[in-house]
Parts: C-alpha cells; structure tokens; sequence
C-alpha cells in the first residue's frame, strides 16, 4: 500500500522548497508545495478505497530503528479507522490552507520559507497519525512542535513573536518530559512501544501502573493541546501568520493529545482516575478559558482562546469515555475553527493588518464572503441545529451528563460562552458603523474558495461524516441514551448566548460598555486572562530565571567552570614562564644543561639498578 | 722483558679522560673552534672504548660502530666547519656568548 508516500510527499516538496525555493518563482514555489499536499491527500483517499472496510488495523514494517535488550523498536505506520479520519482531516484541511495561504502571504516576506515549513509541518503531522508505536509518534510529535516554533516566530525580526515561539516550545517540553516519562514506564512494564503489544498486556496490568502511565501521557496532552495549566503557549501563539493559526494551533496540531489520548483508550478505560482526571481538566479548561474569551479585543485571541476552551471539550469527551464524540468534535472544530482563522485572516488581509474588534465594524457590506463564511462557522461553533458543532458537542454533553451531571451544567455554562463570545466577535467586526480608518477590499479568490468549502463543511459535516458511527466498531460502546431535553437545554444555552451577543454588541452597543463598567473588577480580572501569564512569571519564569543566572551563570559557570579552565591555563603559564629561563640562547648553556640531563640519566639508571 | 698486555682498565681510564676533557672543552671554552674540536675528542673518546671492548670480547662490532662513528663524525666536521663560517661571516666573532639569537 505504500503508506509512507502519505508523508513522504510533503517531505519532499518541504526539501525541494527549502533548498531551492528562494530561486524560484511563487508560482512554483506554491505549485510544490500544494502540489505535495494534495497528491498526500489523494494517496489518503487511495488508501482508504484500497483497504475497503477496513475492520481492524493495517500496518506497514519498514525498518527496525531500535533493538536493544527486549525492546524491539520498528519504524512501523499502521492505519485503522481513527487514523482514516485523522489523515482526511489533516491532508483535507491542510491541502485548503495551504491553498489560503496563496493569497494570504502574497505580499509577505519570506515566500517559500513559510511554504517550506508548512509542508514540513505536513510531514511530521502525518508521522504522529500514522505511527504505530509510541516512540514514531513521538518523534511526529515532536516535529510538529518544532515546525510549531519555525511557524510562531515566521516573523523573526519582531521581538513578541521569537518571544512566543520560545514559549511555544519551553511550555511545549514540559508536556514531552510526561510523555518522555509514560515511553520509559511502558517499555519497564510491557517490554514494548507498539500500540499493538501494549494494548493487548493493557488490560492485565495493575491500575496503579496504568494510572501512572494514563497520567503522564496526560501531561504529554495538556502541553500539545493547550490544557490547564500549560495553555499558556497558544493564545500567544498567535503571533505567527494566520493560516499557520488555522492549521496547526486550530485544526491539526493541537488535536495531537486528543488523538493521543483516544488511541490510548485501553489504557484509560483501565485507569479510570486517570480518566476523570482527564474529564475535569479538560472541562475546567473549556470553561476557564470561554471565560476569557468573553473579553477578548483582538480577534485572534478570541479565537485562540476558544480554541483552548474547544479542545477542553474534546478533552471533557474522551475523559467520560466518550472518545468518538471527542473525535468527532475534533473533526467538526478542525473545519469551523480553521474556518473562524482562515476568515479572521481575511479580515485582517481586509485591513491590511488591523487586528483589534474595535477598530472594526460594519464590514458584512464591504466583504460579504468573508462575512457568509465566517457566519456558517459561527453558527456551527454555537452548537445551532443542525450544523456540525450541534452534533459533535452535544455528542460531548450527553457523555458528560452520564460521566457526571454537574459536569454537564457546566459544559452547558461554556457552550453558551462560546456562543456569546463567538457572536460578540462577529457583531464587532461586521454589523455596526466601521470604526476604522483603512480601505477594506475583499480577498481573492485563492483564500476565498477554501473559506467557501470550509464552511459547507462546517455546515453539512455533521450529516456527512458520522463520525461516531465509523469509530464504533474501535472504541467500546458509550451507554448514553438519546436525551432530548439535555439537547434542547445546551441548544438553549447557544441559543442564549448568541442573543445575548445581539443584544450588547448589536442592537444596543453601549450596554456592553456600561456592563463592562458595572462589573469593573471581574472585568479587568478577566480582561488581563487572569493574570495567568503573570503569576507564572512571578513563580516560575523569574526565579528560574533568576536561579538560572545568579546560582548557575554567575556561580556554576563563571566560577567552577570557567575557573577551573582558566586556572589550568595560567598554572601552565606560571610554570613555563619558569622554565624559559633555561632558553638563555646561550649555546654553552645548552650544553651544560645536555651534560646535567645525561647525568641525571645515569644517575637515575643507576638507583633502577640499568647499571650492572 | 716479557710481553705484558696493557691491562683493559688503562684504556678504558684513557677514554675517560679524554672524553671529560671533551665535555670540559665544550662547556667552558668560549672560541666555537674549540668547541668544535671537543665534540671531535668526545667521539673519539668513546671510539677508543668501543675499539677496546672490541678487542677484549674478540668481536667485529665495535670495529664497526667505531667506523660508523668516523663516517658521522666526518659529516658532521664538514657541516660543522660551514656553520662556523657562516657564523662568521655574518657576525665577524668566534666566541660562542656572542651566538644566542636563540634567546627566549
């Protein structure tokens, strides 16, 4: 079957653009790169028709990378039905964005470089989905994170977006180190990192075992999702260009610890407390998150921090064991969230930069397309029947009324947040008088056909791909009755929020203000995010950093380190500076000290007992 | 008179002396000539010493390395003499202080 093509393909389009791409022309340039994207994405579809219905799980050995002891390490790709979507999401998805980004990054700097990484990006994405032991997808895993910081900082002569893809990736390392941890108790304990041999001694192992590993690998997903309390990276993610927002910190990236998480399911389902803790982590984050959301004046991050609070749910999901329903939201978010990005991007393209809400408004006359499309994924995002949002969330929220009632209150609580916030945002920038002062023009049409079949995805995605259905046959089946009320309440709840939005951003602007200025203490806590990033600072960040300079820098290095290399110099110096006194270039001297070597010689043979 | 071998010991004092007197020579005398002829006494010193050993163990070897060290020791004057004169030359003296461009 070839499953390597899949990836290897935007390999090579990242190797010949970034070896050559700065000779040739954009049209080229983006020509290999989409080219690359697209082919990987008809091999997907090969595959899929290739392998039929596909009941259990087809894998490719290519090579073995590791043999040490027990452990027998291949470079191994595998494909089940949760990788099926997976690779459709993440070569359909990208293959648009990559298209977006034509027209996105015409006038930018830096052409084939962006395009070199995005296809990079490609690369290392389909690794993770595609390996099948852990330690590929650690290495997929990793590669995303580093494309990730390439991405973030695309704009490395501005200050605050080399700042945030260092941030990117420290927060980011924090996560690796669980997962670093889960691989090394999983090879002590099972012998192995292949799904398949960990899966089937999964459910023989102890509950404290798979609680430490189900843990650890939690961490590993809080750091690449952006989960409490490691989110902190993504919100200023944004830093970078807006379809690498769409791609990798909306649609694909991100979802990497979810889809982890899902494949990891036997040994969740084994650990229960390490799925509950799952479940209310991933919840605390959506709500946390949506509430921050709530307050949001650049249109990025509004969006970023949804992103946070979406793939809460995603997190919410999988942790009440409902991991197709988490799937299938990541399946739904990757359309209406890189939809959101995509026409955010399109307005500020618009706008020729502007990014603050507020120096927007009344733009649905001026681009009517970008205003349609971003409308379709605003709707599907706030839950609306019958768009895909509805489906996938509610998926979400009825597992979670299972797993625990509160918890689906709360969930409610959000989707309702997440209406609010979403619409707040889309009222701000498209209805009202226009508070700027730039020209807006509409986009062209290579960023406007990927917003146009991105939205008829967000619209008919839940009536197109079932996701939960195809999944069934994989995950073990979720005893979640059909419960229309619990549907129409968190319908309800978007439904509410999204007139609530109406009612303070659209029909009545200063309402907003004067409830701003009522609820002025939550509001500046929730405006500043919670001081979230400052406390870090104050806790963590300064003292290592402190540490790191005065105790490690001023003391470690400067002192032992660096002294001990400058002693060893200057003793050798003081002892030459001795010993050249015998270079008088005197050649009776010489002589005189040839006679006391050969003396010493003799005399010393003699002592030894040379002489006889 | 009976024939009386020079006892070995006699040659070998012999070789001694000369070559202290050698190395005496070449640490002490200043004109470079006269070092140069020390260095020659030197190796004629332990020419003696091998010739004698040669004799007394009724071996060719040190013939041998005595001839080895006539063949080396005639390089070495003609070498050494053009040195000398170069030095010479250059400088217009013969005394060895004067010769320590080497200094440090």
């Amino acid at each position: 079957m070839q499953l390597w093509l899949i990836p290897v393909l935007p390999l090579a389009g990242f190797l010949i653009n970034g070896l050559f791409g700065r000779r040739f022309s954009k049209g080229l340039v983006n020509t290999i790169a989409i080219g690359s994207v697209a082919l990987s994405f008809a091999w997907v579809l090969k595959t899929i028709f290739a392998l039929g219905a596909l009941a259990g799980v087809y894998s490719e050995h290519y090579f073995t990378w590791i043999r040490s002891g027990v452990v027998d390490i291949g470079c191994d790709f595998g494909v089940d039905r949760l990788t099926i979507v997976m690779l459709l999401v993440v070569t359909g998805v990208g293959a648009l964005i990559h298209v977006y980004s034509i027209g996105y990054m015409a006038h930018e700097g830096g052409y084939y470089r962006f395009f070199a990484f995005l296809n990079l990006f490609m690369f290392f994405m389909l690794v993770l989905v595609l390996a099948s032991n852990y330690l590929v997808m650690f290495v997929g895993w990793e590669g995303v994170g580093l494309c990730s910081y390439l991405l973030i900082g695309f704009y490395f002569d501005k200050k605050f977006a080399t700042d945030a893809g260092n941030k990117a990736f420290i927060v980011n390392r924090i996560g690796d180190f669980g997962f670093s941890l889960a691989m090394f108790y999983m090879v002590k304990n099972f012998g192995s990192l292949d799904f398949a041999t960990v899966f089937k001694q999964a459910p023989g192992a102890p509950e404290a075992t798979l609680t430490i590993i189900g843990l650890l690998l939690m961490l590993g997903a809080c750091g690449k999702s952006a989960q409490l309390p490691l989110y902190v990276w993504l919100p200023d993610a944004m830093a970078g260009p807006t379809p690498v927002s769409a791609l990798i910190h909306a649609a694909t990236m991100v979802t990497a610890g979810v889809y982890m998480t899902a494949r990891s399911w036997t040994i969740y389902t084994h650990a229960p407390a390490a799925m509950s803790t799952i479940a209310i982590v991933g919840l605390a984050t959506a709500f946390f998150a949506a509430t921050i959301g709530l307050a949001q004046n650049d249109i990025k991050k509004v969006f970023a921090y949804s992103t946070v609070s979406q793939l809460g749910y995603m997190f919410l999901g999988v942790g009440c064991g409902a991991f197709s329903a988490g799937i299938y939201h990541l399946v739904t978010h990757a359309f209406f969230k890189a939809l959101l990005f995509l026409g955010a991007g399109s307005v500020i393209h618009a706008l020729s930069g502007e990014q603050d809400l507020r120096h927007m408004g009344g733009l649905r006359k001026k681009i009517p397309w970008t205003y349609l499309t971003m409308m379709c994924a605003a709707v599907a995002i706030a839950g609306v029947p019958p768009f895909s949002g509805f489906f996938s969330k509610d998926a979400i929220l009825v597992a979670a009324y299972q797993h625990a009632p509160w918890m689906y209150w709360l969930g409610t609580v959000t989707a309702g947040m997440t209406a609010f916030y979403v619409f707040r945002a889309i009222f701000l920038a498209f209805f009202g008088e226009y508070r700027g002062d730039k020209h807006a023009h509409e986009s062209p049409p290579a960023m406007l056909i990927p917003l146009a079949i991105l939205a008829l995805l967000s619209l008919a995605g839940g009536f197109l791909f079932k996701v939960p259905e195809f999944l069934a046959p994989l995950f073990p089946a979720l005893e979640a009755p059909e419960n229309p009320t619990l549907v129409a309440i968190s319908v309800a709840a978007g439904v509410m929020g999204i007139a609530l939005a109406w009612l303070m951003y659209g029909a009545k602007p200063a309402l907003a203000e004067s409830f701003a200025a009522s609820m002025n203490g939550l509001y500046t806590l929730v405006y500043n995010k919670y001081f979230v990033d400052e406390i870090y600072a104050a806790t963590v960040v300064n003292p290592l950093v402190g540490g790191s300079r005065e105790v490690l820098w001023k003391g470690v290095d400067v002192r032992l380190i660096d002294g001990a290399a400058n002693g060893v110099g200057a003793r050798a110096r003081n002892l030459g500076s001795v010993l050249r006194l015998m270079q008088s270039g005197n050649v009776r001297s010489y002589a005189t000290w040839v006679l006391f070597g050969s003396v010493v010689v003799i005399v010393a043979m003699g002592i030894m007992g040379g002489l006889r | 008179m009976t024939d009386v071998p020079v006892p070995i010991s006699w040659y070998l004092t012999l070789s001694a002396v000369l070559f202290v007197l050698g190395v005496a020579g070449f640490v002490f005398r200043r004109s470079v000539i006269t070092v140069f002829m020390s260095i020659e006494l030197m190796l004629n010193a332990v020419n003696l010493s091998f010739v004698t050993f040669s004799y007394q163990l009724k071996q060719v070897n040190g013939h041998l390395f005595a001839f080895f060290v006539m063949v080396v020791a005639a390089a070495e004057a003609a070498v050494g003499l053009a040195i000398i004169l170069t030095v010479f030359k250059n400088r217009e003296t013969l005394n060895i202080d004067d010769v320590d461009s080497m200094k440090n």
